[in-house]
């Protein structure tokens, strides 16, 4: 491909871990293809360039941009705005833009609940003046600001318009050569479409499997599993039956269970809803107390068993926000310190 | 709004061979019941998916009505110990998200229990009515800060002074 015809690439982080940035050199030396095909014009963690330079580009000019992390701040949400503009298609990049991911989980608190733990009670916090940061700061010199953090984490989509997903924790280097191949010979699926497979974990995972019946469900650490049997039998909470494919089954192959990265599988929305369905059907037992016995005492933490990737993008996307003590101060106008 | 003002949305999903049947004998009894509640057939209780359930609760409904035939009678053998376990955990889910978990109730009512459905429905609007609305939505919002926000970051971009390539 001659240097005229380069297309231009685009890769941002929002609220995000930095791993999926780390996703995208794990093609390796497949990386020197991408720079071939296409001339990066914004990648802030490894290719200098200023927001500014993006605001001035023309809008649609650029041709893909991987999108990764959730949204959180104001400033994530402007420059998803931004990138959407400028970007002729914009792929949601790993689990966290996909449905919340990680940071999704703040979903099970709101913002106050969130500062008192982060700038006042963690024991390693030492803060007499209860400083928390603020939006805008008056210095002799002027008003400085700082992005709003928002109450809800929101999923890309929740925000933009966003043409493809794909997904993992961070995606499978060869899912991202793949959905790398598919935009260079235009052979890409309808848009609003992940780019992976269309089954669950459980097909790829090559564990034994028969009638599942559970009395019991342990936590990682109180059991060593064998290594054979299918990690749900053996009443390990596996989320691989409500979790799309496409990850090879790294995790239960090495004695660990699913933990849903992927998302929900193609054609459902609510992977944590999917995920009760199933785990309420192995439960062993037709006795009401029972079953509540088996379920409330193992499953000690169900919003982020069920939903530890898909808490923003689930039906119910959040807790309710007004519980709590912090909340209700902050409802009180109490919170502000 | 007082409690009787408050006409709650209630989502009652009733099974085919049992409940739904009830429902019928209910109407050409001529028995009363709640217009709160919108019913909608399936074939089995155990049909219901908890996704339809939040699904409701975060589309505005105020309370989630389950009813389907009494253990051991299932049309379909043992759905309805399946449809028992996923009350149990959406309880205990709905709890931990903050939603009172008597916002959803499981009902076994047989075909010839047209009576004591209308009763259960009425019974189960009253409670609901006695909670209030939950408006779900509402959680959502971020209290009108956001575009303010937003439009800070445009304003401050557009002041800010040009850097030399």
């Amino acid at each position: 491909m001659s240097g005229a015809t380069k297309g231009k690439l685009a890769l941002y982080w929002a609220a995000s871990c930095g791993g999926c940035e780390i996703a995208v050199l794990a093609i390796n030396e497949k990386i020197l293809d991408v720079a071939a095909l296409f001339d990066i014009v914004f990648w802030p963690v490894a290719v200098d360039g200023k927001v500014r330079d993006v605001e001035k580009m023309p809008d649609g000019s650029i041709d893909v941009c991987l999108f990764n992390g959730a949204i959180r701040t104001s400033e994530q949400e402007y420059m998803a705005q931004l990138l959407r503009r400028k970007s002729k298609v914009l792929v949601a990049f790993g689990a966290c833009s996909h449905e919340g991911g990680i940071p999704g989980l703040a979903n099970a608190n709101n913002r106050r609940q969130i500062f008192e733990t982060a700038y006042h009670d963690t024991p390693s916090t030492d803060n007499i003046n209860h400083v928390e940061p603020q939006p805008k700061t008056e210095v002799p010199e002027g008003t400085l600001h700082l992005p709003v953090f928002y109450d809800t984490v929101r999923t890309l989509d929740q925000t933009v318009p966003v043409d493809y997903y794909l997904p993992g924790c961070p995606p499978e280097a060869d899912r991202i050569w793949d959905a790398i191949t598919a935009i260079v010979e235009r052979k890409l699926p309808p848009p609003g479409s992940v780019i992976g497979a269309e089954t669950t974990v459980c097909q790829e995972c090559p564990r034994v499997r028969n009638e599942k019946k559970v009395k019991k469900f342990y936590r990682t650490w109180e059991i060593i599993p064998d290594s054979e049997t299918c990690l749900l039998e053996q009443g390990l909470l596996c989320a691989g039956l409500a979790t799309r494919a496409g990850c090879g089954a790294k995790c239960p192959q090495v004695n660990s269970p699913c933990i849903g990265c992927y998302g929900p599988n193609v054609g459902v929305h609510d992977a944590g809803a999917r995920l009760m369905t199933a785990l309420a059907s192995v439960i062993d037992s037709n006795d009401p107390a029972e079953i509540d016995r088996i379920i409330r005492d193992g499953i000690p933490d169900p919003v982020g068993s069920f939903y530890r990737f898909g808490l923003a993008a689930s039906h119910l996307r959040r807790s309710k926000r007004g519980n709590g003590k912090a909340a209700e101060a902050e409802q009180a106008g109490l919170g502000v310190h | 709004m007082s409690e009787s003002d408050f006409k709650p949305k209630v989502v009652a999903f009733l099974c085919n061979w049992c409940s739904y049947t009830a429902s019928d004998l209910a109407g050409t009894a001529r028995i009363k019941y709640s217009p709160h509640a919108r019913i909608i057939r399936v074939m089995c209780s155990g049909r219901v998916d908890p996704t339809f359930v939040l699904k409701a609760f975060a589309m505005g409904a105020d309370g989630v009505l389950i009813a389907g035939c009494h253990p051991g009678d299932c049309h379909y053998i043992e759905q309805n110990y399946k449809t028992m376990r996923r009350h149990e955990m959406l309880r205990y889910f709905l709890e931990r998200m903050g939603i009172e978990s008597d916002r959803l109730r499981l009902v076994w009512a047989s075909a010839a229990e047209g009576q004591y459905l209308a009763e259960s429905i009425d019974s189960f609007v009253a409670a609901v009515q006695k909670l209030g609305p939950l408006n779900w939505s509402a959680n959502w919002e971020e209290n009108g800060q956001r575009a303010e926000a937003l439009e800070e970051i445009v304003h401050e971009h557009a002041e800010a002074m040009e850097v030399a390539p």
